[in-house]
């Protein structure tokens, strides 16, 4: 966000709190390996993961890949349309999945193997 | 008005850089972008093809989840070791940040072999793109054979990604002295993208496959 394009320095952030960044991944890790450990429902996974992911992303966006130091700008154009491209795709294909799951093929349990 | 037409002039006129990064690094920027919307269209074909089918979650948390979490701290570890690389190259510590780079394709190599070992296995209980082993499909009857398709397809692409950042932090780290700063940090865009794409392939392949029969 900051404009420092006149110093010679061009890398902010110090080794540690890039180590911090990085314990918090390994945390945030941990906790999801946790709730595939104790079989959480897995509605609740999907929402919980993909939660954690998204926080994930966005701070290895903002201090590994450092745009948190970038100009506001090059915020802008980046993270914006890829934000708006991926939930465009979503508005199709989430509500529809929930119809093609009543399309799914009949019950095993018919099989002529299953009623042998 | 006046003073707006200044501004564009002068941030858009030639000769600077309106972003305040060089243009390889928006090209950098830029792929990322395009990257990113390939391994949302993959995983979201995934989670279309999974919703609508009866898919098999193989998975045991011991060896199966233990195992991919390891690769997933190999490659959280190898991001740490890359912005090592990159904070070192921007203190102009350039035989620092050749270790660290190596360090961070070393990793990237070991989360390749491990990714190897597991795709081995896979292969050998009878997992190909087009057909579930025969276990599996016994297991979970009627369940599709896309599975094989999902999971060597979007694994297949982040592998690939891995590799040729392997390829690419070598040749960096062979020509440190020659690049500029910039240049070692665009290598470590691109490294921790690959890594970024791995946090939603974890959970998303793996921790929501676990067996959960007994």
């Amino acid at each position: 966000m900051t404009g420092h394009a006149e110093t010679e320095e061009h890398f902010a952030g110090s080794n540690k709190l890039f180590i911090s960044v990085w314990v918090w991944l390994l945390l945030l890790t941990g906790f999801e390996v946790f709730l595939g450990y104790i079989q959480l429902p897995i509605t609740y996974m999907l929402v919980i993961l993909m939660g954690a992911s998204i926080i994930k992303a966005a701070l290895i966006v903002a201090y590994f890949m450092h745009l948190r130091f970038e100009r506001l700008n090059l915020v802008l154009t980046i993270v914006p349309a890829l934000v708006i491209c991926i939930c465009l795709m979503l508005l199709v294909f989430f509500p529809d999945s929930f119809r093609s799951r009543e399309l799914r093929s009949p019950a095993p349990v018919k099989t002529p193997v299953e009623a042998h | 008005m006046a003073t707006e037409a200044q501004a564009i002039s002068s941030d858009w006129g030639g000769g600077t850089l309106p972003y305040r990064v060089g243009h390889r690094k928006l090209g950098m920027w830029l792929f990322i972008m395009s990257d990113s919307l390939t391994f949302s269209a993959l995983l979201i074909a995934y989670a279309y093809a999974r919703a609508s089918n009866v898919w098999p979650t193989p998975f045991k948390f011991y060896p199966s989840i233990v195992f991919s979490s390891i690769m997933t701290l190999v490659l959280l570890s190898s991001s740490l070791t890359m912005v090592m690389a990159v904070s070192a190259s921007a203190r102009a510590q350039k035989s620092t940040a050749r270790k660290w780079i190596l360090a961070t394709a070393l990793l990237g190599v070991t989360f390749i072999v491990l990714h190897m070992i597991e795709w081995r296995h896979l292969i050998s209980e009878g997992l190909t793109p087009f057909k579930l082993p025969a276990e599996w499909a016994e297991k979970w009857p009627g369940s599709t054979p896309l599975f094989g398709a999902t999971f060597f397809g979007i694994t297949g692409m982040h592998m690939f990604h891995v590799a040729t950042g392997c390829i690419y932090l070598l040749v960096v780290s062979g020509r440190v002295n020659k690049l500029k700063h910039e240049d070692v940090e665009i290598s470590g865009l691109y490294w921790h993208f690959v890594d970024l794409v791995w946090m939603f392939v974890f959970p998303m392949i793996y921790l929501l496959s676990i067996d959960m029969t007994k």
